[in-house]
Order: structure tokens, then sequence, then C-alpha cells
């Protein structure tokens, strides 16, 4: 029964962008590139598979809070967390917090869960960090961002990592910024953002954590850094004295700087590889910095393999152009804009929040018939009000019959179609990760939560299908 | 005890109209359907209709002003009865139509299905949102979910859905009022791009403007109109599951045809369709609903339309002319309209009036209107007094 990390997973993006495309360039094999949230992809839906790997195999009735880091969450009055929470299905009683404003917040949140599992206020709190940050088309900021999530279980037992000691310092500077109702991260000029934030508080915050702890540098067997490049990064190891084969690798020019998730990303890249007894280092950054102390226990050995970084990084394919790109992310001028649409009702997206966030279907109780969604006469045997509800996110699919649609509008067409069974159930549903050659009947699917429309330039979310991952032949979407 | 045969033969055409369909710039919904009823006027010999249309059954999906815009159209302050029933809608404001004279109710009634969608700025259909979870709507989309299952089991391809489009595209020239007059070849077809795998352009029914109408009268009353009336044998409307969450759906097939199938050969007395039927137009929104639509209908076995098509058995000259006037593949897909539209193309043949794209003798005629997902059928079927 120890308190600590007992849970990870996380996310990104299967569309890279290869860096040359920006600039106009052709696409290299091997070249360097950045993870893109796709057009149906944001800090939420990142999130929430982040947190289904997470949770995997676990019982999410246990949850009883989700803290949810992000700066790129669509609302500014709304709250994500509680969203999260109803997609990944938890308990109606879950607390839920948003942590945003600071790149910082990631590592904000998992500090705060462990508050409060250690306060004994909550015994397993879902920890999320998510980014899906823009720069304008062209600037630096550009080639630099990436997206990603990551999730941490931080619970009262079963811990894989305890936290042995924390450190954080505020500052106030106008370095990197994003202003209301801005769409673009900017930044002043960059060597002064290194010179007078990132490096000074950095190292202030770690050395702060060391004498915290009575360790030294040396101590740690890992160091998951955030820094806001790679250069960066190379003078903050070396201010620290930390040795090549204790530094995570942060991942720019595959992954790119995914904000709030970064230095949670870096944490479970170290997580991942963690034996029994290993020292973890996290640092991360943005008005002020932070430093958290970790210690991987004899039950990392025991956890049930996870969805990582390091399982997701090699599930790629390269966006066919920079055009396609700005159109997922839209920022190319489009024919109608959306502003003025009231979108769709607000009064059935909230009676359908069990059937479009959840995913939950129905089983009826005379027949024993699973459906999809909710209806009040069964689909078989007509029986009435009688039904059960059940979840179907987390059960495997197959597909019944597809289309390749190229009229839907999207960056890269066709879009996969399909009637999609799951136990009987039968739902309309796209499909992505998969070709169309590779697209068969029978193929079976798990279910991932995508922004399925912007309607009234709100997300609208809901679920697709994607092909269930093979153990043999993983590396190509 | 219910008896839905009793519709048969008690109800008779006795004039039809259409407009031009096509891209109607110049033309309102108003200006369609005056085009549409008067034709229909003059071919019942009708010359005061305020006076001899008792009733008026309109049918349209786009029209935001419900039955008033056919009423106001056309000068009829009657009772007058919208219907909607999706790609349905015709056949099943037909249907209200002949149920009203059946039930007594009156004498002679106005149908008249309509629709504009070329005012929304849009080709094809829009792209609107109204769930949550709803997927654009693209009927390509939905209609093509059949395609990879039947196409697996019973080995139909692109080429067969080839020869249906070029067939199509061949009537179409005969028809005075078609909006696509352009015969198409087999290279035509398939260098077109593509729109929902398998079907490419000339798979597609176009959007177009239209209007159609049809006079009904009591069956007894209507030699006092024209001496060659249409009697109707049958009209059923059929409701079924949406195939998209139908947990029983086999995707070979769509059951609301085969229902509505079923019910109409039993109120019009038929036992062998493929032999009892000389013409037919069926909803071919898509190349592959009109093939499915061969199989659903009985004209042939399930999964051996391909044969059927080689031998040529759909074509104007063969054993049962499928979609004599080209169809919804050259005369678009007007919702409301299209419906109303087959009725005028079977009176005419039925009446021997279709001049180069008659067929020889047809004793029966049968439409056929798929709609939704698709969720409803109509089939009306009619005969020679």
């Amino acid at each position: 029964m120890t308190l600590g990390i007992r849970s990870y997973g996380a996310y990104v993006p299967r569309t890279r962008l290869p860096l040359a495309l920006i600039g106009g360039r052709p696409a290299k094999d091997g070249g360097p590139e950045k993870a893109v949230a796709w057009n149906d992809e944001d800090a939420v839906t990142m999130a929430v598979t982040a947190g289904v790997h997470c949770l995997a195999g676990l019982d999410r009735a246990q949850v009883d809070a989700v803290y949810f880091a992000s700066t790129t969450y669509a609302f500014r009055e709304k709250q994500a967390a509680a969203l999260v929470a109803r997609a990944l299905d938890l308990p109606r009683q879950v607390r839920t917090a948003d942590f945003a404003g600071s790149l910082r917040a990631g590592t904000t949140a998992l500090r705060a869960a462990f508050d409060a599992v250690t306060a004994g206020s909550a015994r397993n709190v879902l920890v999320l960090a998510s980014d899906a940050r823009m720069a304008a088309p062209g600037s630096p900021l550009e080639a630099n961002f990436g997206d990603g999530a990551a999730a941490f279980l931080v619970s009262d037992s079963d811990a894989i990592a305890t936290l042995d000691a924390q450190h954080a310092v505020a500052d106030e500077i106008v370095d990197v910024w994003r202003s209301e109702g801005d769409p673009f991260v900017h930044s002043w000029e960059d060597r002064f953002v290194v010179q007078e934030g990132y490096t000074p508080r950095i190292t202030e915050a770690v050395e702060g954590l060391l004498a915290a702890c009575g360790r030294t540098v040396g101590d740690f067997a890992k160091l998951a850094l955030y820094a806001p490049d790679a250069r960066s990064h190379a003078t903050a190891a070396r201010q620290l004295q930390a040795s090549a084969e204790q530094l995570v690798p942060p991942l720019f020019g595959r992954l790119g700087n995914t904000g709030t998730a970064f230095a949670p990303m870096q944490l479970v890249l170290a997580l991942e590889g963690a034996l029994p007894g290993d020292r973890i280092l996290v640092a991360s950054y943005g008005d002020g910095a932070e430093a958290l102390a970790f210690q991987a226990t004899e039950a990392i050995e025991k956890l049930e393999p996870r969805r990582g970084v390091s399982w997701h990084l090699p599930r790629r394919r390269a966006a066919g152009s920079y055009d396609a790109y700005l159109k997922a992310r839209s920022l190319n001028p489009r024919e109608w804009e959306t502003g003025g649409d009231p979108g769709l009702s607000a009064t059935i997206h909230f009676r359908e929040r069990d059937d479009d966030l959840s995913l939950r279907g129905q089983q009826c109780r005379a027949c024993s018939a699973i459906q999809f969604p909710a209806q009040r006469v069964c689909e078989t045997c007509f029986a009435k009000d009688d039904f059960e509800s059940v979840r179907l996110s987390d059960r495997i699919g197959r597909l019944v019959t597809f289309t390749f649609d190229f009229f839907f509008p999207t960056p890269e067409p066709p879009t996969i179609v399909t009637v999609t069974e799951v136990d009987g159930a039968r739902i309309h549903l796209q499909l992505v990760n998969c070709k169309p050659e590779d697209t068969k009947i029978g193929l079976p699917v798990e279910f991932v939560f995508r922004r399925i429309h912007q309607s009234g330039g709100r997300p609208n979310y809901f679920w697709k299908g994607s092909p269930v991952p093979s153990v043999t032949d993983p590396q190509e979407a | 005890m219910a008896n839905p045969e009793n519709i048969r033969d008690k109800v008779a055409i006795v004039g039809v109209g259409a407009c031009k369909f096509g891209e109607n710039w110049d033309q309102s919904p108003s200006d369609m359907i005056v085009d549409a009823a008067y034709e229909a006027y003059a071919d019942a010999g009708i010359e005061k209709p305020q006076e001899q249309i008792d009733a008026v059954f309109t049918g349209t999906i786009y029209s935001q002003k419900g039955p008033h815009e056919c009423s106001d159209a056309l000068k009829l302050w009657k009772p007058v009865t919208l219907v909607s029933n999706y790609c349905a809608t015709g056949t099943d404001a037909f249907r209200c139509g002949v149920m009203s004279i059946v039930a007594g109710l009156y004498d002679t009634v106005l149908v008249v299905g309509y629709d504009k969608p070329k005012d929304r700025g849009v080709s094809g259909p829009s792209v609107m949102l109204d769930g949550v979870r709803d997927l654009p709507k693209t009927p390509a989309g939905w209609f093509s979910l059949c395609a990879a299952t039947y196409f697996e089991k019973y080995g139909a391809s692109r080429e067969d859905l080839a020869k249906i489009a070029i067939k199509n595209h061949h009537n179409g020239c005969l028809a005075p009022k078609s909006f696509l007059k352009r015969e198409i070849t087999v290279e035509d077809y398939f260098k077109a791009r593509i729109i929902s795998w398998p079907f490419g352009l000339y798979d597609s029914a176009a959007q177009t403007d239209g209007a159609a109408a049809a006079i009904i009268t009591r069956a007894d009353l209507a030699r006092s109109y024209r001496d060659d009336p249409v009697l109707v044998k049958a009209v059923t409307v059929q409701a079924g599951p949406n195939p998209q969450k139908d947990p029983s759906n086999d995707f070979l097939s769509w059951k609301p045809t085969a229902q509505a199938a079923k019910d109409a050969y039993h109120m019009a007395g038929i036992t062998d369709p493929r032999a009892e039927i000389g013409v037919a137009q069926v909803h071919d929104c898509f190349s592959l609903t009109e093939l499915l639509t061969y199989e659903d209908l009985g004209f042939c076995e399930k999964g051996s339309a391909k044969d059927h098509i080689a031998d040529g058995v759909f074509e104007l000259s063969g054993e049962l002319p499928v979609n004599t006037d080209g169809g919804l593949k050259t005369f678009g897909h007007p919702t409301g309209a299209t419906g109303v539209r087959m009725i005028y193309e079977n009176t005419l043949q039925l009446q021997g009036r279709a001049e180069n794209r008659q067929v020889a003798d047809p004793k029966l005629a049968l439409s056929h209107n798929i709609g939704g997902h698709p969720t409803a059928c109509g089939i009306a079927i009619l005969g020679n007094a």
C-alpha cells in the first residue's frame, strides 16, 4: 500500500508534419517532423485517449478526481475536466478541475493530485496534461510546437513510483504568451527568453529540489526536463551537469514541444524504462519552474504494459502536404465561416451525452440484445423501457460495411465511413488510422474519442473506430 | 379487418404534367408548380380547376412555406395537405391523394410534387449537421454502404454499375423534359471522379429543380375526363429500420423496398412481377440502388442482377425496361417531384404516348421511390383500364 503514481498513459497524434513541408521543400524519410493533432483531434481528445491507456485494466469506478491541464482547451468558460470525465465514463461524483494558463500546469496538476491523495481527500486522482498549441503559419514557433498528452493515476496504493520531494519557484516574465482571442502563441526574443527566463528558473527549481531531498543530480537515473527547444535543453543539462545517459530524449524533431504535456510526457518516457529503485527528476517551466523527484518501486515491474510515448511514437503517418496541415488546423481561408451559426442544440447535446460522449449503449433485459443509441423500444424484441446502460467505448467492434467518402469535407479525403458492430449494436462510424486498401469487412476496431465537427464554432465530440493495433506490425498507420 | 387491396381500381389518373427538370435558375417553385399543374389540367381537359379540383396533396422537403406555396401558386383555396417523407415524398403525396378518394372524401384531387434545391448555392446535397454525432449528410455515403458487402458476396463490380449509368443516360436523351441529354461511354464512366466509393459522378443522380403533377379521380368518373384513363392498382409506402443501426441489416438489399414490394404486389394481385410488369421507373439515386432494386422488387433473384443487366433485360428494348425516361440520373432529383415524375412517365407509357422511348404495350407499370438512409419506400403500380 504505497502512495504514488500507480499507472500512466500517453498519446501522440498519428499524423506527423515533416518540417521540410513548412519550408516548401519535399519531405525526406527520417527527416525532422512534429506530431500534429489532426482535424478531429484537440487537447481534449488526446487527453481522453491518454486517460484510456492509463486506466486500461483498472476499475474506472475507483477514480474520484480528474485534473486536466492544458493551455489550449476550446472554451474560456466551460470545464474540460467534466467533459473528459464523461468521455472516460467516470463516476458522477468525480471531482473535476482544470489547470491552465501556464505550461507548468501539467506538473502543477500532478502536485495537486499528490496533495489530495496525501491529505486523504482522494484515493485515485487521474491527472491529464494535453496541448495542441498553435503558432502563426510560417513563424519559428510553428516548426517547434508538437502535440501530445500524458496521463497519470495518482493513487494511495500500488504505486509504481513514489514522490520523494518537490520544489517550485514562481516568477513574473512576459516571455511566451497567448492573449485573449488570439489563436497563436507569441514569444519575445528567444535569447531573452532563455537567458532570463527558462535557464535560470529551471536550474533554480532543480537546485531547490536537490536541497530539499539532500541529493545530487548524479543520484538520478533519469532527468525529464522541459525545454523550449533542443539547444536550451542541452544548455540546462550542461548547467545541471547531467550526463547524456541520464537525459530523457527531448524529442525535438520527432514530437515537438508539447507545451503543458512536455514534462509529463518526459516523465512517462522515464517511467517506461525505469527499474525498481531508479530515481527520476522532472522539471517544468512557465511563469516560474517546478521540479519533482520520484523513485520507482518494485511494482513497476508488475504493471501491465501501457501505451505510453514509446508505443505511440513509431505509429505514424506523414501528412501529405502543408496545405492539408493548414486545413486540419483550420488555418486556411474557408468558404463559409461558422461564426454566425448557433450550432447544434445544446439541449440535444445535453440529452445525448451518455450516447455521444460516454459511448454508452443499452442492453435489453428481455432479449439481451445490445443496441446504440439509447432508445425506448427494443430494436429486436420491442420490449419497452427495459434496458441496462452498458459502456461500449472499451469494447472491440468489427466492420460490417464501409465506403470511402470523397464528398465529406476533410483535409485529406477520402473519409472512411463504416457501419461498425460491437456486441450486436450497430454504429455509423468513421474509421481513422487506416488506409482504404486495409479497410476490410470484419476488421476489428477499437474506439477512439474524436472531435467530430465544429458546428457553431464549438467542438462537438464523438467516437471513431481505429484498427486494433497488431502486435506484429505496429510501425505504420 | 384491414383490407389494403381495396384500393385497387378505385382511382384513375386522368391527367399528368411536368415542368422541364433542370437548373431552373429563372423559375421559382411557384413557376414550376404552375407549369406542371396546368399541363396536367390540359391533359385532363380541366378548364376550371377552381371548380373541378376538390383537394390538393403536395409534397416537398426543401420548402419552408408549407402547403400554402402550392395553393397560392395555383390559387386553389381548397383543402391542401403537405406530405413529407424524404425522397419518397412524391409517391407518398400521391398515395394520400388516392386514399382520400378511396375514402369517399373527394372526387377529383390534384397531386403536385416539387422541390427547388438549386436555390441554395451548393452543388449536391448541402453538408448539414443537425446532430452531435451526425456525419455530414452525404447520401452517396449512405447508399454506397451496400457496395462492399454486395460486391464481396456476389462478385458484382463497377463494370455492372457502368451499364446502368450508360442505359439511363441513353434513355434520358429521349425524354423531352430530362435535364441531362448526353450519351456516356464506359471510358467516361471510369474517368469520372469518385464521390463515395464505388460511386463516381456517373453513378450519382444530379440535383435539379422540378415539379410534376397528376390529376386523379374516382374510377367511375374517369371517362368524363379522358378515354384512356390509367387505373391505380396499388400504392403503398413502408417504413423500415435505419440501416445504419439496424442489427439485422445484411447490406445486400434495402429492406423498405422489399417490404413495400410485398405489400404493393398483394394490393395489385401480382404474383410474378417479372412477367406481369411491363415497365418500371425505379429510384436510381445511385446506380447500385437501381441494381439492388431489380432484386428487391423481385425482377430477378438476389445476387443475379449483373447477369440480367448483361443480357439487356432492363434496357428500352429489353424484357422489362427500367427508367425509360432516364430516371433520377438524367432528370435529377428534386426530391418531392421525383415520385410524381415517375407516375407521369408510367402514365404516358401505359397510354402509348412515350414517343421514341415507348415500350411495347405494357399492361402494368411500377414506380419506386426510396427515401432516407434509406428508411422509407413508396411503390405505385398503375395499369390500363
